[in-house]
């Protein structure tokens, strides 16, 4: 990859993903092989919201290539608190470490870190703006399940603020994928979102009911509908719980349709769907690993 | 000088920005940070007839000669005006305005949620598209009422 910073699927070509997606499948298949690959790895961790997946699949990739993280911790124990801009903290920590992992609740923050520092900045997620490196484990996934081109993709829920939803969308108009958004008439894809999907000529239909195209989906990707970006609770009520995946719902899907979830769920996806073979989430949260690990060897 | 022209005073150097759209001739001002504090006569002519615009507005600055770089952010908002530079009461200049590829400082993002709303030392900067202007952080795509964004 020949990009200084990781900040939005937008700018990865077609190659760019499968060079991080075939360096990927070698790291998987043997981790333990590149333990000493980069001992002299420091990846700073700076999440300004709570994470489990992408954090500690950063940490553990990092630890995986024989490096080392340093870890802001809490927004409540940090310099943030006293009020200090997230261009200071970044030109801070930019000289403790060879990269930066972000996260901020801030669209366009991992922008203005990368005009701030020298060091690499991978957006693991800004706001409701963006999450690159989800969607290369999302592309790792899908390949694996259903390969990559001649798709075709479902993503369902919440379009509006979800920042998985636009980097994979962005992405997936490098392939050969008809992308099929499902959503309430409120939670569609943003206007940005969209405009870049017409210049890019994408081939997308819009639904508000997942019956309509179910049965034509090798991969439904799930999103959560995130009540803590809404601004107004009275409309989180009004959508929560509009889309609920159980085995009756997937009656008329193929049997080898995948269902992916950036996780964590909350009522998504029914527990008893977790043993059947469409359910490839907790595959795709684990291959967060391979996936980083390929990501940090191409930026480093 | 057309009759149209004539309804505002004729000035002797400066600028006439013409066949600006009706009702933004207040708007070209606040871009052009022209508050009437730098001690230039302004000439508005407001809802003035017009055979290609039906109604249109032209701006009379007396004594400033507006750079490119000022008519090319004009172009967001008035992107059909004609700007003549006037010497010595003859135009010296026609020019037209140019979208440029991007603004900075001109605009804030109505995105409350983005990085540029927070308190961060940077200045809000927008990609200019065919139609509108695009957050180059937030990527918040802005179409209409340009003029509600214009920075203080």
């Amino acid at each position: 990859m020949r990009h200084d910073h990781l900040l939005t699927a937008k700018q990865l070509s077609r190659a760019d993903i499968e060079a991080v997606l075939d360096r990927a499948s070698e790291f998987a298949a043997d981790p333990a092989a590149f333990r000493e690959r980069h001992p002299e790895l420091l990846l700073a961790l700076c999440f300004f919201e709570p994470s489990t997946r992408t954090k500690m699949s950063f940490e553990t990739a990092a630890k995986r290539l024989g490096g080392d993280i340093v870890d802001m911790g809490s927004v409540e124990s940090s310099s943030v608190k006293k009020g200090e801009s997230l261009a200071d903290t970044v030109r801070v920590i930019e000289g403790y470490a060879d990269a930066i992992v972000l996260r901020h609740p801030k669209q366009g923050a991992a922008q203005l870190a990368s005009e701030y520092v020298d060091v690499p900045v991978v957006n693991a997620g800004d706001g409701a703006g963006h999450h690159p490196s989800q969607t290369l484990l999302d592309l790792y996934t899908i390949r694996e399940n259903a390969g990559l081109d001649d798709l075709s993709i479902g993503i369902l829920g919440d379009l509006k603020y979800g920042r998985t939803v636009h980097s994979l969308a962005h992405a997936l108009t490098k392939f050969d994928a008809r992308q099929h958004f499902i959503s309430p008439e409120s939670l569609k894809l943003p206007r940005s979102v969209r405009y870049d999907l017409h210049e890019a000529g994408a081939n997308v239909r819009e639904h508000e009911s997942l019956e309509d195209v179910l049965p034509n989906l090798d991969v439904l990707y799930v999103t959560r509908i995130q009540r803590e970006r809404f601004p107004d609770e009275e409309e989180y009520r009004k959508v929560a719980g509009k889309y609920s995946i159980d085995a009756d719902t997937l009656e008329h899907a193929r049997d080898d349709l995948s269902i992916m979830h950036p996780l964590p769920r909350v009522d998504e996806i029914a527990p008893e769907l977790d043993d059947t073979e469409h359910a490839t989430y907790f595959s795709q949260a684990h291959n967060g690993v391979p996936v980083r690990m390929a990501l940090l060897d191409s930026l480093l | 000088m057309t009759d149209t022209e004539l309804r505002v005073s004729k000035i002797r150097n400066g600028t006439v920005i013409d066949h600006v759209n009706a009702g933004e001739a207040l708007h070209v001002l606040a871009l052009l940070e022209i508050d009437g504090s730098g001690g230039e006569t302004v000439s508005l002519g407001m809802n003035v007839p017009s055979q290609t615009m039906g109604k249109k507005d032209v701006v009379k600055v007396e004594g400033r000669e507006l750079s490119q770089n000022e008519l090319d952010v004009l172009s967001l908002i008035a992107p059909d005006a004609t700007i003549n530079i006037i010497r010595e009461y003859e135009v010296a200049e026609k020019k037209h305005v140019e979208p440029p590829e991007t603004v900075e400082g001109v605009l804030s993002c109505p995105n409350l949620d983005c990085i540029t709303n927070d308190d961060e030392p940077v200045q809000p900067r927008f990609d200019v598209l065919s139609e509108g202007v695009r957050c180059a952080y937030c990527e918040t795509i802005v179409r209409d009422d340009l003029t509600d964004h214009l920075l203080a």
